[in-house]
């Protein structure tokens, strides 16, 4: 059975409009699970009628094909631990990028079979694809389009996997040092797949040369992402968000699809609202996340900033201080995701308010390494997300905080981005914790956060420093307060 | 002149699009981004719908090929971006 092709571009109408739909009930609450179901079925509807396109007359790779892809992709929703929220989402992204760069390569491809075989051919397409006219060579719009795909879909592809290896901690990745002059290497390469894309949409026949083009992409995307650091980790995820939809919508036009398209641009406005998002949340420009370093060279050394003011205390101590808390704030950072502590803090939580102690989240929007990484964590482990205030809704509440509890976080409740307009954070909005009476941060040691600065916080008078793994001095601290 | 027409009306909607996602997701409160983030990644999956062509149509076996591997990448995007999306949407409900 085969639909007839006015139905098939009705359906994927209806499809687009699921998307649109489902891409507003992602952004309320209330409605998410209600918007991605529909995005879903949008896929669906549009997977089912493209099966019944008269073009396609061979169902046996179709069939394998989604089953490999269901198989792995199911086993990968299901198993993956939300603390690795950040590099599944990374490798997905890479996932839709190869996917592109592969479907308007194999389009480009196809041209081929409908030239006239030899010279005659290749004569004919080199006029016609000059000329811009689409019989019987390919069109200027799938040639170009095509270009764009390869391009886009590789830099989001290897970009995405730089970011999956940073994310799982890869060490060999961060190795690869920053060349002066990288960023004029990175045009270069930029300038070279677009000559190449130039050469290939004159002369269509040279189709293998589409593989330069993408294989200069793939370098293009490695050394734009290799030299990006850790705290600036959800920038780039949001970005290659933003990407892997733009390359859909290149293929979009490759196909002359309307749905992908509208699918791809979508996508590729919420990953750029994102990644903006982001940007203000450090006040720091996509610029500079991208080609700028952070100077680290200035201001004072952790020698001068701690030298004899630290004061650590133990699991007892914090016990009998917080059984006199009536308000508690829990700041997290990343050292909590890698500690895989939000279960004891969900106890930790359990307690105080058992105790009839008010406790809530103070969440930093870039705290962690991708947008919501925290809020999706403590959603893991059970805590109402009532109890997660934003940063401007807690912030002028914590001089009414008897204790802050920071678990490892550093950066973002650095009062340096406050006071010292030359420091590498100035600017960027902090929760404000040190206006707490008194400030508890456990941490493994006093090294700095991703920033290289060191945190004058800690040496604070207000301050405590709790040294230890995030979930085991969560769990000592558990034990001394039912023992208390 | 026709197939430029068509190029116009293709970037027509491809700039309609654009905008109306920007107006689409203006404020999105922090508990969503990252569910937002992995929704919207596996909508850009559409790629499969162009896969499933270049895998199943009557032409050269490179082409097929190609496609068969795009359509492993792109289901892998669809499948599992939904399922996880749906998967952390769940843990988001009020205690108690």
């Amino acid at each position: 059975m085969h639909l007839h092709p006015t139905i098939i571009n009705i359906a994927y109408l209806i499809a687009s409009v699921l998307f649109i739909v489902g891409l507003k009930g992602l952004s309320h609450p209330k409605t998410a699970v209600r918007g991605n179901f529909l995005g879903g079925l949008g896929m669906l509807i549009a997977m089912v009628v493209t099966l019944l396109d008269r073009n396609v007359v061979d169902f046996k790779w179709i069939i394998l094909g989604l089953a490999i892809g269901t198989l792995i992709g199911v086993i990968m929703a299901v198993k993956i631990e939300m603390t690795a929220m950040p590099q599944l989402v990374a490798l997905f992204n890479g996932f839709g990028g190869i996917a592109s760069v592969l479907v308007a390569g194999a389009a480009l491809y196809e041209t081929q079979e409908q030239l006239p075989p030899g010279a005659v051919g290749e004569a004919v397409a080199k006029v016609t694809a000059a000329l811009g006219t689409t019989a019987p060579g390919p069109s200027m719009q799938l040639l170009v389009a095509t270009v764009a795909s390869g391009i886009i879909g590789a830099v989001t592809f290897t970009g995405s996997l730089i970011a999956f290896a940073k994310l799982q901690e890869i060490k060999a990745i961060d190795k690869i040092k920053k060349f002066p002059g990288q960023s004029v290497f990175n045009v270069l390469l930029f300038a070279g797949s677009a000559v190449v894309g130039a050469y290939v949409c004159v002369d269509p026949s040279q189709v293998q040369m589409y593989w330069v083009i993408a294989a200069l992409g793939g370098i293009l995307g490695i050394f734009l992402t290799t030299p990006i650091g850790g705290a600036d980790m959800p920038v780039v995820i949001a970005l290659l968000n933003s990407y892997s939809g733009i390359a859909a919508s290149a293929t979009g036009f490759v196909l002359d699809n309307n749905v992908l398209i509208i699918a791809g641009s979508l996508v590729g406005a919420s990953g750029i609202i994102l990644t903006s998002i982001m940007c203000k949340a450090m006040n720091r420009s996509l610029w500079a996340v991208l080609f700028g370093t952070m100077d680290t060279s200035s201001g004072p050394s952790a020698d001068d900033v701690y030298a004899g003011k630290i004061k650590a205390t133990s699991a007892e101590e914090l016990a009998m201080m917080l059984e006199m808390a009536q308000r508690v704030v829990i700041v997290p950072g990343y050292g909590l995701a890698v500690a895989q502590a939000q279960h004891a803090v969900r106890d930790l939580t359990n307690l105080l308010t058992d105790r009839g102690i008010t406790v809530e989240f103070g969440i930093h929007p870039v705290a962690g390494r991708m947008p919501g990484h925290m809020n999706v964590l403590l959603a893991e482990a059970d805590i109402s997300y009532e109890a997660l205030k934003e940063m401007d809704e807690i912030n002028p509440t914590f001089e009414q905080v008897d204790v802050v509890i920071v678990i490892g976080a550093n950066d973002v409740v650095n009062p340096v981005a406050r006071t010292d307009p030359k420091s590498p954070i100035a600017g960027m909005p902090i929760l404000d914790v040190d206006k707490a009476r008194t400030v508890i941060i456990v941490k493994r040691s006093l090294s700095p956060g991703f920033a290289g600065i060191p945190n004058p916080l800690f040496a604070a008078d207000n301050a405590l420093m709790f040294f230890g793994d995030a979930k085991k001095a969560l769990i000592d601290l558990n034990a001394a307060i039912k023992a208390g | 002149m026709d197939a430029l027409n068509m190029l116009v009306g293709s970037i027509t909607i491809f700039v309609l699009a654009l905008f109306l996602g920007n107006e689409l997701i203006t404020k999105v409160p922090p508990t969503l981004h990252t569910p937002l983030m992995s929704g919207s990644n596996a909508i850009s999956g559409i790629t499969i719908v162009g896969a499933i062509i270049s895998a199943g149509a009557e032409h050269g076996e490179l082409a097929k090929y190609l496609g068969f591997a795009a359509v492993i990448f792109a289901t892998l995007n669809v499948v599992g971006g939904f399922m996880v999306t749906h998967r952390m949407l769940g843990m988001f409900k009020r205690k108690g």
